[in-house]
């Protein structure tokens, strides 16, 4: 048994084409499962653990378990708009083994009893786009999808489909409006999408990574998977690191490893006489962590309990050249340009939040403004129809309030530059919370 | 005859008046002329459509079980016939789609790569999210500005994460990824864009390997392919390029221990 589950051929040549991904003993799993009852390859499912790998970490047999059984139009729909800053994992299974989904997808449609799904990949990946679209034409002619699939009752059609450059619409549901051809604006949950999601069906949603994984846990049998990993982060991870390492790039680890020797071990680390100052866990939506936080196994319980969390898997590094407030300005901008505007917290919020660190930045601000922007997070997180806000609220009052101190002497080194002296909103907030400064008695 | 046709494109095609943080300036909302009515679903008779563009559509249409799904496909498609979405293409997508322009203007306005304003047809992408930036994309985005001068065929615009931050900072152009870029690429990139040719084959990021040093070494025969080992003679232009190059070389050199740490060969019971 090989440690690399799901990168194990990536580099083989040809490995998009149909030929060499069964040379590489592509479409055995589905084969096999196709002969199972589907109980059993849902039971396959649940055993195994596998957790959705797009964010969210539900676990991935559950979520089929809870479409309804019987004989309606039943979705699957994989999410393919990977669009969270610093992932790009999925980018890397579409574009080298696209097959690897496609049989991936035929599986967990056949153990979901659904008969038509769909690939929503983002818009602008091109390349990728026209990579699937062939390795669905290959399945199609060697009869992997369509009528009777290799002679079983599992009838399924596959349809690619390009967005056209939206964050929001790697929210399930925004996903969804967007699929139907509409702005992807989330919907009011519940009905969940299991329920009530494409064309108002039952529908099964889950990332790439998630649908790649499933022919692994077929081959190697559920209970088999979940011996990799973590007792309840089964499996390995893509992890996508970026930002200040030597060695970007996408790397397959098993769950539960410390996070050090993914960002030092595997990508090398911030470049020499750098240290790393912050990273996100999972993805931009994530509260970031610190240096003191690098020992932490990589799963999905460790970054909760260190109120963070695993998300897509990509870890962002920030080194210690760079200033925390260009970071967090940075993010909120990216927040308030794909903020859908349905919701007001979210909206409005996200567009505050960017004014506010501008003033923060430019030298306006006083230490006054850094409360007010965190009660704002406050304020949106939980309170819109998706997380697009709290993915912005998170990572920005966790930096706020991690590098308070820097935000301050940011603040104070501005107005210096500016001429602006001392802030003067200090006085009554020393008085609010210290009693009143000397000299002001009366 | 709609109301979206003849001397009202021009008006629409004009981008609307803001202010430096993003407000409209007042005046954009103008009344409108509450006497006319709404544009209907375009007359046939009276709109032509190209006829590959009216393939595209209807071929889109028949995929899925509500034609409304090939909005964006046929969006899409209408796009890379009139360059941008036009009011002209609006209306041809309409008419092929039996909805309004209303609707089709509401999706086209929603998503980040459909322009409602003219635009040059070579786009180029810089992403300059989080990821990148710390890798210098910013100013990679205003020597890419710099270097497209004004020329109208490029289209030269900030976006958000493109998801290939392992090649930052890269750009997209005309959907191809390319990274990760220097400063002086982006003369490059301008002058092979003039020339018709193909954007930086080396910095292609079809042609770049997985990061994961494992990967490389158990894909079999993966080392022999031509088309991914980088030109021999090209010289490292960095030290960013000359660390990618000796990541590539050596692999396991540099991770043999590293990988074996991360995964003993010891039983993997839970």
């Amino acid at each position: 048994m090989t440690e690399l589950l799901l990168f194990r051929d990536i580099d083989e040549p040809g490995l998009a084409t149909i030929d060499v991904y069964k040379r590489r003993g592509g479409y055995q799993s589905l084969e096999r499962a196709l002969r199972m009852p589907r109980e059993e390859v849902l039971q396959n499912l649940l055993d195994s653990g596998l957790r959705g790998r797009g964010g969210a970490g539900f676990a991935m047999g559950k979520k089929v378990s809870f479409l309804p059984k019987g004989a309606i139009d039943k979705y699957l729909v994989c999410n393919a708009d990977e669009s969270e800053p610093g992932t790009f994992k999925d980018r890397e299974l579409m574009q080298k083994s696209p097959h690897m989904l496609v049989e991936g997808m035929i599986i967990a449609a056949y153990a979901a009893d659904a008969n038509r799904s769909f690939i929503y990949i983002r818009g602008e990946y091109e390349q990728q786009a026209e990579i699937l679209e062939r390795a669905i034409a290959e399945a199609e002619a060697a009869g992997y999808l369509g009528e009777r699939i290799l002679g079983s009752d599992h009838s399924q059609s596959l349809v690619l489909h390009r967005g056209a450059g939206a964050y929001i619409c790697g929210e399930e549901t925004g996903l969804l409006d967007s699929l139907e051809g509409k702005r992807g604006n989330p919907r009011l949950k519940p009905p969940f999408p299991a329920n009530q999601g494409l064309y108002q069906g039952p529908t099964l949603i889950n990332n790439v990574e998630t649908l790649a994984t499933v022919p692994t846990i077929i081959k190697l049998g559920g209970s088999e998977y979940a011996k990799f990993g973590t007792e309840t982060s089964t499996g390995t991870k893509l992890v996508s690191v970026s930002g200040n390492v030597q060695r970007p790039g996408n790397y397959e680890i098993e769950l539960g490893i410390p996070s050090r020797e993914i960002i030092y071990g595997l990508a090398g680390g911030p470049e020499r006489g750098r240290d790393v100052k912050l990273w996100f866990p999972g993805g931009s939506s994530s509260p970031v962590l610190e240096k003191k936080d690098l020992d932490l196994p990589y799963d999905f319980d460790a970054m909760a309990k260190a109120g963070s969390m695993l998300g897509s898997g990509a870890i962002i590094v920030v080194d210690d050249s760079v200033r925390v407030v260009d970071v967090a300005l940075k993010l909120a901008k990216f927040y308030r340009h794909e903020s859908c505007g349905k919701c007001t917290p979210c909206r409005e919020g996200t567009n505050w939040t960017v004014k506010m660190l501008q003033r923060v930045e430019s030298g306006e601000a006083t230490p006054m403004d850094l409360d007010i922007i965190a009660s704002v997070q406050d304020q949106i997180m939980g309170n819109c129809l998706c997380v697009l806000g709290d993915a912005m609220a998170m990572p920005v009052s966790s930096m706020v309030v991690k590098f308070r101190d820097e935000f301050e002497a940011h603040i104070e080194e501005r107005r210096a530059a500016n001429g602006l002296g001392a802030p003067h909103f200090d006085a009554p907030l020393d008085a609010a919370l210290h009693g009143a400064p000397s000299g002001v008695h009366a | 005859m709609s109301a979206l046709s003849g001397g009202h494109g021009s008006e629409l095609a004009g981008d609307v008046a803001r202010f430096g943080h993003g407000s409209r300036i007042p005046g954009w909302d103008d009344p409108v002329d509450l006497t006319k009515e709404p544009a209907g679903i375009p007359d046939p008779a009276l709109t032509p459509v190209p006829a590959e563009l009216r393939a595209r559509i209807e071929a889109s249409m028949a995929k899925y079980p509500d034609f409304r799904s090939a909005a964006i496909p046929a969006l899409h498609a209408a796009q890379d016939v009139h360059g941008w979405c036009s009011p002209e293409a609006i209306e041809q997508v309409a008419c092929v789609m039996r909805l309004t322009p209303a609707y089709l203007t509401a999706v086209a306005t929603f998503y980040d790569m459909f322009s409602t304003v003219p635009v040059g047809r070579q786009a180029v992408y810089v992403c300059t999210n989080i990821s990148c930036s710390l890798r210098g994309a910013d100013e990679l985005y205003a020597a890419m500005q710099e270097a497209a001068g004004d020329d109208a065929d490029l289209n030269v615009r900030a976006f958000e994460c493109l998801g290939a931050c392992d090649i930052a900072p890269m750009a997209s152009v005309n959907g191809a990824y390319v990274g990760p870029l220097e400063l002086a690429d982006a003369a490059t990139i301008v002058a092979q864009l003039r020339a018709g040719e193909e954007i930086l084959p080396e910095k292609q990021l079809l042609r770049r390997k997985v990061a994961d040093p494992r990967a490389a070494s158990g894909g079999g025969d993966a080392a022999g392919d031509a088309t991914q080992s980088a030109p021999a003679d090209a010289p490292p232009a960095s030290a960013e390029a000359e660390h990618n190059a000796s990541a590539a070389k050596a692999p396991e050199a540099d991770h043999s221990d590293a990988a074996d740490r991360l995964f003993p060969d010891e039983d993997h019971g839970a």
